[in-house]
């Protein structure tokens, strides 16, 4: 059995004029230990559909369609209080901020172990020694001193380290990580990630990581998602999808990467920007922006494909056959 | 912190002087202290005599270079009417409304808090809403109005409630207190209520606006992602970030408090500064006015020094010795 089973999910979000749906028909599986990335654009709805897995998407959005199966247990029908013991002991969050993340008038120390005194019902002494333990899994030197200051006394660099320190804490099955590097320097980035890259492998956590950057999905995942206005438009294995992409839009993300440009030439990109929630076109919401775009992407929705593996969802592909 | 405490020290000597050449500067504005202290019968050359005595012909900057050396000594002159040091009339007068200052602060603390963070952590609730009804209203009516209300309904409607003066005091030492007699309690009950009218509701505003920014924050939402619970992320990760703006501000109006205590000891003929106050004015006390103004300002620049010092040990991001 997968461990995490998302099954038609929509999240709408009422607003004053309309309701807006930031999700629609969003379904994925992942395994004990296996890593999935979401990608695409701000406002494609791949944080929305992060948060949407522990039930936190800000106000007033909503679930209101579809199943969330955690090791068989439906998520979705989960009152608050049920649902706060699965949040932060067996499914865990990296945010994207850590300047933000950490709460600024409290101790590390004290933002660790109260993870441990609500989940594991530890004393001080014990919550103690495990945070002091972790602190030294993501490499931060004398954790003993640390363990005592307060996040302004730490660099992002480290203050991301603690947030991923607290995310090992209670040893989850899944860690969910919203751009986890974004807010971080360059430099710094790729050091992040590489750790949260080894501590899942050495510690066997499911991983799902929400980015804009292909580059680092390459780097961490088996498994990709390609979302575009609140759909999936593409899945499949990562390295697949990143040298065979099959929707329009996947392979302009690619070709328009840094590196897959000739050099002296403009970078290549998409025409065009994705449509607001409010306004997503008739037919494929990808259609005003692509090439192959026939009568039947402007008047009708493709499904993603079910039978193979690498799945996609547009109709020029279909007709085409999978290359 | 030795470092901030000079600075802060410079600073107040800087504010006081500015506060004294300011306060001192409006008694020729203020009418003739000597139609008060002698009357119509005594003739216009005694009347110049007297004026010459008192120094009140020589320029104005002989007159302050005089009273600047007097009030460094702790000097700050006599009081016509009294015919004592200002100072010590005031003093006299002082502990009345600091006890009357610490009643509204009592109400304003142990209300405001619990009124506030419900109303930010379930603003939708008819009672929240209603509260904060209530607030808008308690801002708008001035004090003398709540007062005269509070008077009217609970000493003469219900008679629960004393309507004047401050009953038995105590002395303790210098301290003339009303908190150790039961009778003196009660007197205080009413100027207290009316004395927070304004500042309550106030608070519970801020309060509320205050927690509602914090509850957005992503700490916040980092939190309910830990799986805490509700009390814990209400009132341990949003109420600390809540009161750090609350503190600052909560700071300077209790020194507000100490002028708004004029209209209400008035009303409540209660025997404190702010009555001594408008007394003196009206018998153009210019001594005791003087002194009145360099005493509260005194007592703002003290409590906020304090503030700052509270602050720097609640927030953890402010060093004092650092700063500026």
């Amino acid at each position: 059995m997968a461990l995490l089973e998302v099954d038609s999910i929509e999240v709408r979000f009422p607003l004053r004029e309309q309701e807006v749906i930031a999700l629609r028909d969003v379904s994925f599986q992942l395994d004990r230990g296996e890593r999935l990335g979401i990608v695409g654009e701000s406002g494609a709805g791949k944080s929305v559909a992060a948060f949407a897995i522990l039930n936190l998407i800000s106000r007033p959005g909503y679930i209101s369609e579809g199943e969330i199966r955690f090791d068989g247990q439906n998520l979705v029908r989960l009152s608050e209080s049920q649902l706060s013991r699965v949040r932060g002991d067996r499914i865990t969050m990296i945010f994207q901020d850590p300047m933000m993340t950490l709460n600024p008038v409290l101790t590390i120390g004290t933002q660790m172990m109260e993870c441990l005194r609500t989940h594991r019902h530890l004393g001080e002494r014990e919550a103690r020694e495990i945070a002091v333990e972790n602190l030294k899994k993501v490499r931060i030197p004398s954790a003993e001193a640390r363990i005592d200051q307060y996040p302004h006394e730490l660099s992002g660099g480290m203050r991301q380290r603690v947030v991923i320190a607290i995310a090992l804490l209670t040893e989850p099955d899944l860690i969910i990580a919203d751009e986890p590097t974004t807010a971080l320097d360059v430099t710094i980035q790729a050091e992040i990630m590489a750790l949260l890259l080894e501590l899942c492998e050495t510690e066997n956590v499911a991983l799902i990581l929400i980015t804009h950057d292909l580059g680092v999905v390459a780097q961490v995942t088996q498994r990709t998602i390609v979302m575009y206005a609140g759909r999936i438009i593409e899945e499949g294995p990562t390295r697949a999808l990143i040298d065979r992409p099959q929707h329009p839009y996947t392979e302009g993300l690619i070709q328009a990467l840094p590196e897959n440009a000739v050099s002296g030439q403009r970078l290549n990109q998409i025409p065009g920007m994705m449509p607001t929630l409010t306004a997503i076109p008739l037919g494929c919401s990808f259609n005003p922006r692509c090439g192959h775009a026939s009568d039947r992407c402007k008047t009708e929705v493709p499904l993603l494909s079910t039978d193979q593996d690498h799945r996609v969802a547009c109709f020029w592909r279909m007709q085409q056959g999978a290359r | 912190m030795f470092a901030f405490l000079v600075r802060r020290l410079i600073q107040a000597v800087l504010v006081m002087f500015v506060i004294s050449l300011i306060s001192f500067s409006i008694q020729d504005n203020l009418g003739d202290p000597l139609r008060e202290m002698l009357g119509v019968a005594v003739s216009e050359a005694e009347r110049e005599r007297l004026r010459e005595e008192l120094g009140l012909n020589d320029p104005f900057l002989e007159q302050y270079w005089r009273f600047l050396q007097k009030a460094v000594q702790g000097d700050l002159g006599n009081s016509y009417f009294f015919k004592r040091p200002a100072l010590e009339v005031i003093m006299e007068k002082l502990p009345a409304t600091v006890e009357l200052v610490l009643g509204a602060t009592l109400i304003i603390v142990t209300l405001s808090v619990p009124i506030g963070v419900y109303c930010a952590i379930r603003p939708k609730t008819w009672l929240a809403r209603t509260l904060m009804g209530l607030s808008i209203i308690g801002i708008s009516v001035p004090v003398f109005l709540t007062a005269i209300l509070l008077i009217y309904v609970f000493s003469i409607h219900l008679g629960w409630f004393p309507s004047y003066g401050r009953g038995d005091t105590a002395m303790i030492g210098f301290w003339e207190t009303g908190l150790l007699t039961r009778d003196g309690l009660i007197h205080l009950v009413l100027p207290s209520i009316a004395l927070s009218s304004i500042m309550l509701p106030l608070f519970i505003r801020l309060i509320r606006s205050e927690m509602m920014e914090c509850l957005e924050q992503d700490y916040i939402r980092f939190a309910r992602a830990k799986g805490l619970s509700n009390r814990r992320i209400w009132f341990i990760h949003a109420l600390k970030n809540t009161l750090l703006p609350v503190i600052t501000v909560g700071g300077v109006q209790i020194g507000t408090m100490i002028a708004f205590t004029i209209l209400t000891e008035t009303v409540f003929q209660w025997p404190g500064m702010g009555f001594l106050f408008l007394e003196a004015v009206n018998r153009t006390d210019t001594p005791l006015i003087i002194a009145y103004m360099i005493i509260v300002g005194l007592i703002f620049v003290v409590t906020n020094t304090l503030v700052d010092l509270i602050y720097g040990l609640v927030d953890p991001t402010v060093k004092l010795a650092r700063r500026i």
